[in-house]
């Protein structure tokens, strides 16, 4: 579905991403793990076309998305939750999912969406007329991952969902990425929650200074004593 | 009793000024709310637009509302050709760039005017029709003044409507909210950048035409200073906020008015001084202007 071959990224001079490839195919779970300032959200917003790539394509569905522009990109169906949430704090709950479905023309496909939303996020409907920026964090992410939902993705780029949330929050967070999983939704998900992702992903790519270092299954990744030792905190 | 009704007719002008400067301001708002650009040409285009009418009614004799549509058209051309020469290709470059541009395009479209009409003040006359004074108690109003308090308040009524209810106008909102998140909507963002320089410079040029069917002169830079205290209106009223924008514009119309009218006439001459200070005052008090909020939101 996504294909990255020797995808190139600079900021400014400064190469952050080494020709890096990755696949990710239709129904698939991917996880991008690494340290901070490894580059994975730069390969999340190259994909979404916030950034652009030095050399390299992306290609998704077979189509080079590598120059695109952000919009068009969305309008593909690839759909980015980005780090930090980024919802519109001084809009409504409502006014911010209605943005999430921007491009979405069709009413029927709308009204079916936003019924999914508010049966993943019921707090979502009880709060539609209050002001994104009153809610609490976790509430901003599950606005931002409803957001998103409402774009019908086909593929979904979720950066750090965990972060900054309590410990049940990202728990709330996890399961409800088990059901947009088990519904087909194909994911790509960054996390510096390794053993969450790793546990949740059925593959999974390992980030290191702009290098991919390792991938593979994650289920075998989470065995691996390197990544144990490297990125589960284990012996 | 004749003071209190000196009073009230400086009130009146400043009225009539204040409108001019609320609209202005507002365009100058949903630019600065969008891009955080601070654009000084959008004076300039305010005279493009008056020079653009004076040509057409003085060379071609054309009907004034023909003239008024066709200044609004050239100004919009211009604006979108400084957004697309030197505002956009500076997007990335930071604040700073952009400020330094504009500063260029409102120098460059000056000597422009300059070179092409000569730099001397012309005279600006509207059509008899226009005006001709109504008496209202102490108040005298000319039908261009009525035409432009209705107008005023139309405009903000339609604008604030689209911006509320119309899906380009939630997109607006959106991009003042969060510009990149906006991006990851779907949404276009340079055809919204696009459409509030439109509305901004074709607002400015209709501004044009009430401050020169007032002042009845008109010269090469007279948008300048009206656009530094259009941009002062917006800072006032909390920039971003087009409400806000139109409360500034007001305020800083009638207390320039009254500080014209009422101080002795050593002091008038100081009148624009007096609006800036004015604007300092208001900002050590309320740093994010009237209505304003802290990250400079739309309200």
């Amino acid at each position: 579905m996504l294909e990255i071959n020797k995808l190139s990224v600079k900021y400014d001079n400064i190469r952050v991403l080494h020709y890096i490839s990755m696949q990710i195919r239709k129904g698939e779970m991917v996880a991008l793990i690494g340290a901070n300032g490894a580059g994975k959200t730069t390969v999340l917003k190259t994909i979404s076309g916030l950034l652009k790539a030095d050399s390299g394509e992306i290609l998704f569905e077979g189509k080079d998305i590598t120059k695109m522009s952000s919009h068009n990109i969305v309008a593909s169906g690839i759909v980015h939750v980005p780090e930090g949430r980024q919802i519109f704090t001084k809009m409504t709950i409502e006014e911010n999912l209605k943005l999430g479905a921007y491009l979405q023309r069709d009413k029927s496909v709308m009204k079916r969406n936003f019924e999914k939303v508010f049966s993943l996020f019921p707090i979502l409907k009880q709060r539609l007329h209050q002001q994104a920026g009153t809610l609490s964090g976790g509430e901003q992410q599950m606005l931002a991952i409803g957001r998103a939902l409402l774009g019908n993705p086909k593929l979904l780029l979720l950066d750090e969902p965990s972060m900054g949330l309590s410990p049940i929050m990202t728990q709330q967070v996890f399961s409800v990425l088990e059901s947009l999983k088990k519904e087909g939704i194909t994911m790509l998900l960054v996390e510096q929650n390794a053993y969450e992702a790793l546990e949740i992903s059925d593959r999974a790519y390992i980030l290191e200074t702009g290098n991919i270092t390792l991938e593979g299954r994650s289920s075998d990744l989470i065995q691996d004593p390197n990544v144990k030792k490297a990125y589960l905190g284990g012996d | 009793m004749d003071g209190f009704i000196y009073f009230l007719i400086q009130s009146v002008n400043g009225l009539k000024l204040g409108s001019v400067y609320a609209i202005v301001a507002v365009g100058y708002s949903m630019v600065y709310g969008i891009l955080r650009l601070i654009n000084f040409a959008h004076g300039d285009i305010m005279t493009v637009g008056v020079y653009t009418i004076l040509v057409l009614m003085t060379a071609f004799g054309v009907p004034l509302w023909v003239t008024v549509l066709l200044s609004v058209v050239i100004a919009i051309v211009v604006g979108l050709a400084a957004e697309r020469i030197a505002y956009r290709p500076l997007r990335t470059a930071g604040e700073e760039a952009t400020l330094i541009s504009s500063l260029a395009v409102s120098i460059f479209l000056q000597n422009l005017i300059m070179m092409v009409f000569s730099p001397q003040r012309k005279a600006f006359h509207l059509p008899e029709y226009l005006s001709r004074l109504h008496t209202i108690g102490f108040i005298k109003l000319s039908t261009m003044n009525i035409i432009t308090f209705a107008a005023v308040f139309i405009i903000l009524i339609v604008l604030s409507l689209v911006i509320k209810k119309t899906r380009i106008g939630m997109a607006m909102r959106a991009c003042s909210d969060n510009l990149n998140a906006s991006k990851l909507m779907g949404i276009n963002i340079n055809a919204v950048i696009v459409t509030a320089f439109a509305i901004g410079s074709g607002l400015a040029a209709l501004s044009g035409l009430m401050l020169a069917g007032e002042y009845k002169t008109i010269d090469p830079l007279m948008g300048f200073v009206p656009g530094l205290k259009a941009f002062c209106a917006a800072v006032l009223g909390g920039i971003g906020s087009l409400s806000g924008a139109v409360l500034g514009g007001f305020i800083l119309g009638i207390a320039e008015m009254l500080f014209a009218g009422l101080m002795p006439t050593d002091f008038t001459a100081y009148r624009d001084a007096f609006v800036f200070v004015l604007l300092i005052l208001v900002l050590l008090v309320r740093p994010y202007g009237i209505l304003g909020s802290k990250e400079g939101g739309r309200s």
